[in-house]
């Protein structure tokens, strides 16, 4: 893990063992280094549901809690924007798979919203190689 | 988490289920809300149920997820669910989801209420 001054990019390499503590550390360096860099509210509330989204996703769908498995993040923020990356130790999934939960017959689906609120809030969103890594763009918008 | 994630009080029919904590992200907390309200649910046929959300600034899918697994068990009792006080930013995830056309939503608890008489 690195980390440098508000005008520096800061750059956060992780390895997460275990899901509920771990992911919220990672919220707190991410929050403070958007705060430093006065990112305002919305972007706050978009990055912090992202996020948690994608490190969930990886402990629950990709290694599905088997212990021992990890999740590895890596974050570059900078005062334009953020980029984040999340890795699963899984067989990684085809997010094209993943049924439309806005249409009229999946409304009641209790599941599969996750990787369409990412699409929603972020700038960008792939899924790499296998699909057990992810990256997502959060771009700010100009004053 | 040193308290119920919920709290429930009845008053004239009305079943009032509030959130005590602002982000319902956790998931032993999520789980945990999901089995209360399901219990709540079952304990009474017909039940009417007002959701509010006030206070409330962070909530992630897995939420939206018992949130719906609640609201179907409700329409299966024939009971009726109405959510409200949800602050802009969470109401914009329901907007995102389209869930704002599965739940009813009210601005404030009175109307819930109101609403359910």
């Amino acid at each position: 893990m690195a980390s440098q001054g508000p005008g520096e990019p800061l750059k956060l390499e992780i390895t997460l063992h275990e899901m509920r503590g771990d992911v919220e550390k990672v919220q707190q360096l991410v929050a403070a280094a958007l705060q430093e860099r006065g990112y305002d509210a919305d972007a706050m509330f978009a990055i912090r549901l992202c996020l948690e989204e994608a490190l969930v996703n990886g402990f629950r769908h990709g290694n599905r809690f088997q212990p021992g498995l990890v999740v590895r993040f890596w974050a570059t923020i900078d005062g334009d924007g953020a980029t984040f990356e999340v890795e699963d130790e899984g067989e990684g999934f085809d997010p094209a798979g993943v049924p439309d939960p806005t249409a009229e017959e999946n409304l009641e689906i209790p599941s599969g919203r996750g990787v369409m609120l990412m699409r929603a809030y972020m700038s960008e969103v792939e899924y790499l190689g296998a699909g057990n890594r992810m990256r997502m763009v959060f771009r700010r918008k100009k004053a | 988490m040193s308290q119920a994630p919920i709290t429930i009080s009845t008053d004239g029919g009305v079943t009032t289920v509030a959130f005590t904590e602002r982000s319902i992200i956790d998931e032993v907390m999520i789980q945990q809300i999901g089995q209360a309200l399901l219990k709540l649910v079952d304990s009474q046929p017909s039940l009417k149920m007002a959701l509010s959300f006030a206070g409330v600034d962070h909530m992630s899918s897995a939420a939206l997820g018992v949130l719906i697994t609640v609201n179907s068990r409700v329409k299966a009792r024939n009971g009726q669910l109405r959510l409200c006080n949800i602050a802009k930013p969470i109401f914009e995830i329901f907007k995102i989801t389209k869930l704002d056309k599965l739940f009813q939503t009210h601005e404030t608890l009175e109307q819930a209420v109101k609403s359910l008489a």
